[in-house]
């Protein structure tokens, strides 16, 4: 059998698998933020907080929350590595500096997870399990407590009532990513990924003399770190580390976990707002772009272009043997679809054209199937963008879902449609037009230029990957992606909430023989091609000037 | 007091409790009880699948590690030791920089691009060596011979395999510094070749400590 078909094959039992699990942790998802009844656990907990879980939110309390929240999480995250120094069980490890802490903190409470540290040799193990991990559970459960949020949008009729997001919050924690990792994380335990609290030990080596090697909680965090679609490594090599994705199996295991709540949150989005169909419509969508991105990938990576691959005879550089091309290009195009950015390998290896393709997945808002939550509020507003375009082309007020697409919230999904990409380009120019941050590249011309631009890419759509070559360890780098990471994430929160509320407040539109049926083939191929077209018009001329020049040369 | 500044400390105060309340569940219980099943369950793998030969920790099956001859005065690069099947290069592969009380090894990728002239020699400096190193008399390496994974460096810097074709590569010149027969060794890596998980998943290697574990153990018999 030669690597392609193996390649191929890996695809379609990864595609099997999610088939597979797509039904039933769809329905359970909804049933979770549907119910009713608390969990005793989930009662105890409301008291340590203090809040009513049952009492109901209108769009700016429910805002308030996530954002206090929120944060809460930077402040506690910040502390944690300032004082890590003194902190017991931190491995003698010394406090983070300020810079980068801020960076880190913002970092994996926006779910992104964008690292300028050196996970082996600066995070202790109270950091990295009291603090990253719980940020890898609870960013991911703060993004699908918006997403329900928005689907009570367009499920409830004259209220303005989107529920209540403690409950959201402790309910997706407690009901969903917790025992789901769980199982993940003995699974990945079993396969060679490591869990224990050893420290920092001497281990012989074969040749004589000894290696010194980091413990610690991984398995653990390795788990949430791909449901929640989060990415942030324990160790710098990140999920091309052996000791977090031993082999073959885990690695495809992994993907597996990066993309099965994303996906099946449409489903959840189906059985809430009464009709399958709709959660099929979208799921298409996001299932023929990732299909569509896996394919260019393994073919790009596959005729390995670029001088210094052709030299080796194979895109080997930055991928490990045990995973090879095929599955190295499926995880790259899941992980930055998704906004998880945990990598197998090096996207800075990869052709040009394949780095091109990772950064698009970015670019595309990671809606094809993106972030725990984030991937489907952003499809949903694409999706009302695409109902405006085609209300526009027949001259009909158009509505979604029963509900009618005015101004107001054409207005919420333009702004938020807008944020990522202003982000995006402003930093990065700015970024080249000043003397020093073009320093930090490692790579030069049109290389250097993606490092960058795929760094803010990163950055503002949350997805934390890298071109690794850059130095984002400066001052620079670290406040201004920083900056991006948490404008990136809490902005479009801000519309997406508000949209919510004002389709809450509607009273439904009735189905007449004009509506545009959204959940037919044609609109899917309606919301592709928006897709394709909002993000090609944004960013070809950056592309052009990176991975364009890089991958045609 | 401003009726703002009331509500925004009370949610404020909401929010810390919560992270804590959360942090308990997420941060304490939830490791520490993975940690128990795994050491529970699968004690040597939790602990790193560490490789003993002669009575000894001789490294983990999923690290790569180098197999080189000791500095000489003056060299700033450690000659590999031919006697042994050499892994991958790793030229990402850091040392530490900060808390320094430790000699940790940082993993990593080069992230060289596949248009930089850096990259480009490094692949065709590999090369060259491969080609030298494993020509010996009655064998010869022809560069195109040589496959992909032998000249380019991991993405973990720690990849503890090799092709199928790197290690059978590598067989006359490891039976010739070890006066053993190429028949045998190369029995050797085949008995070490492991193919796809299943059929499909991954790409057949072999693990190289494993290997000069095996090769070790060959040698001393004879």
């Amino acid at each position: 059998m030669g690597p392609v078909l193996a390649g191929v094959l890996q695809l379609i039992a990864l595609i099997a698998a999610l088939a597979l699990a797509y039904i039933p942790l769809g329905t359970y998802m909804a049933r979770v933020y549907s119910s009713d009844k608390h969990w005793r656990v989930e009662k105890w907990v409301y008291k340590g907080i203090g809040a009513n879980p049952d009492a109901a939110m209108t769009w700016p309390a429910y805002l308030r929350s996530v954002l206090a929240f929120s944060a809460v999480g930077v402040l506690f995250l910040y502390a944690l590595m300032r004082l890590q120094g003194v902190l017991p069980g931190s491995l003698g490890f010394s406090s983070v500096d300020p810079a980068q802490s801020f960076n880190t903190a913002v970092s994996f409470v926006t779910n992104t997870n964008w690292q300028s540290y050196y996970g082996e040799q600066t995070m202790g193990h109270v950091v990295q399990t009291a603090g990253l991990a719980v940020q890898n559970f609870v960013s991911a459960a703060v993004g699908m407590a918006v997403a329900v949020a928005l689907v009570r949008g367009f499920a409830r009729s004259r209220t303005g009532e989107l529920g209540n997001f403690w409950s959201d919050l402790v309910r997706g924690t407690l009901r969903i990513l917790v025992p789901a990792a769980a199982i993940a994380a003995i699974v990945l335990v079993a396969c060679g990924v490591i869990q224990n609290f050893s420290g920092i030990h001497e281990v012989g080596q074969f040749m004589g003399g000894s290696q010194q090697w980091n413990g610690g909680a991984v398995a653990s965090q390795e788990a949430i770190k791909e449901i929640g679609t989060n990415g942030g490594g324990y160790f710098n090599a990140n999920s091309a580390h052996p000791f977090e994705n031993p082999t073959p199996f885990t690695n495809l295991f992994e993907i597996f976990l990066i993309l099965v709540i994303p996906f099946a949150l449409t489903r959840t989005f189906g059985v809430m707002v009464g009709s399958v169909k709709q959660g099929y419509a979208i799921l298409a969508t996001m299932f023929t772009i990732w299909l569509g991105f896996v394919a260019l990938m393994m073919w790009t990576e596959f005729a390995h272009h670029g001088p210094a691959l052709q030299a080796a005879g194979g895109a080997y550089e930055g991928k490990e043997v045990r995973f090879g091309v095929g599955a190295s290009s499926i995880f790259a195009v899941s992980t930055t679809l998704t906004s998880t950015g945990a990598v197998d390998s090096f996207h800075s290896s990869f052709t040009g054209l394949g780095g091109g393709i990772t950064m698009l997945g970015m670019m595309l808002g990671e809606i094809a199937p993106g972030g725990v939550g984030s991937g489907l509020y952003g499809m949903l507003i694409t999706a009302v963008i695409a109902v405006f375009i085609a209300g526009l082309m027949v001259g009909r007020t158009p509505e979604y879902l029963g509900k009618k697409i005015g101004t107001r919230e054409i207005k919420l999904a333009a702004c938020y449609i807008l944020i990522t990409p202003a982000l995006v380009l402003v930093c990065t120019a700015v970024s080249m037009a000043l003397p020093t941050p073009p320093h930090s590249m490692l790579n030069s011309g049109a290389h250097g230029f993606s490092e960058v631009l795929y760094a803010f890419t990163s950055a503002s759509n949350n997805n934390g990957s890298a071109f690794a070559g850059l130095n984002a360890n400066t001052d620079w780098f670290n406040l201004m992606t920083g900056l991006a990471m948490l404008l990136g994430r809490f902005l479009p929160m801000v519309f997406v909430l508000a949209l919510a509320g004002s389709l809450a407040g509607q009273k439904p539109v009735p189905v007449t023989a004009g509506t545009l049926r959204t959940e037919k083939p044609l609109f899917t191929g309606l919301l592709v091609g928006a897709i394709l077209i909002i993000t090609g018009l944004t960013y070809f001329p950056a592309l052009a000037l990176g991975p364009l020049a890089e991958g045609l040369a | 007091m401003n009726n703002s500044v009331v509500n925004t400390a009370r949610l404020l105060g909401a929010g810390l409790r919560a992270l804590l309340v959360l942090t308990l569940v997420t941060g304490v219980i939830y490791p520490l009880v993975v940690t128990g099943i795994a050491q529970g369950l699968f004690p040597g793998k939790a602990n790193g699948s560490e490789v003993k030969a002669d009575g000894r920790v001789v490294g983990s099956s999923l690290i790569g590690q180098s197999y080189n001859l000791p500095l000489k005065k003056g060299q700033e690069i450690p000659a590999p030791d031919l006697k042994w099947f050499q892994g991958r290069p790793a030229n990402g592969l850091g040392t530490n920089s900060i808390n320094t009380q430790y000699k940790l090894l940082l993993s990593g990728a080069t992230n060289l691009s596949a248009d930089s002239k850096d990259l480009i020699k490094q692949v065709e400096d590999a090369r060259a060596a491969v080609v030298k190193d494993n020509s010996v008399p009655g064998y010869t390496v022809k560069p195109s011979d040589v496959p992909p994974d032998a000249v380019t460096s991991s993405a973990s810097g720690l990849d503890p395999d090799i092709s199928p074709a790197y290690a059978e590569l590598q067989v006359h010149r490891v039976a010739a510094k070890n006066g053993v027969s190429v028949a045998k060794v190369g029995k050797l890596v085949e008995n070490h070749t492991r193919g796809r998980t299943l059929g499909f998943m991954g790409e057949p290697r072999v693990n190289v400590l494993e290997l000069n574990t095996a090769l070790k153990g060959l040698v001393a018999k004879q």
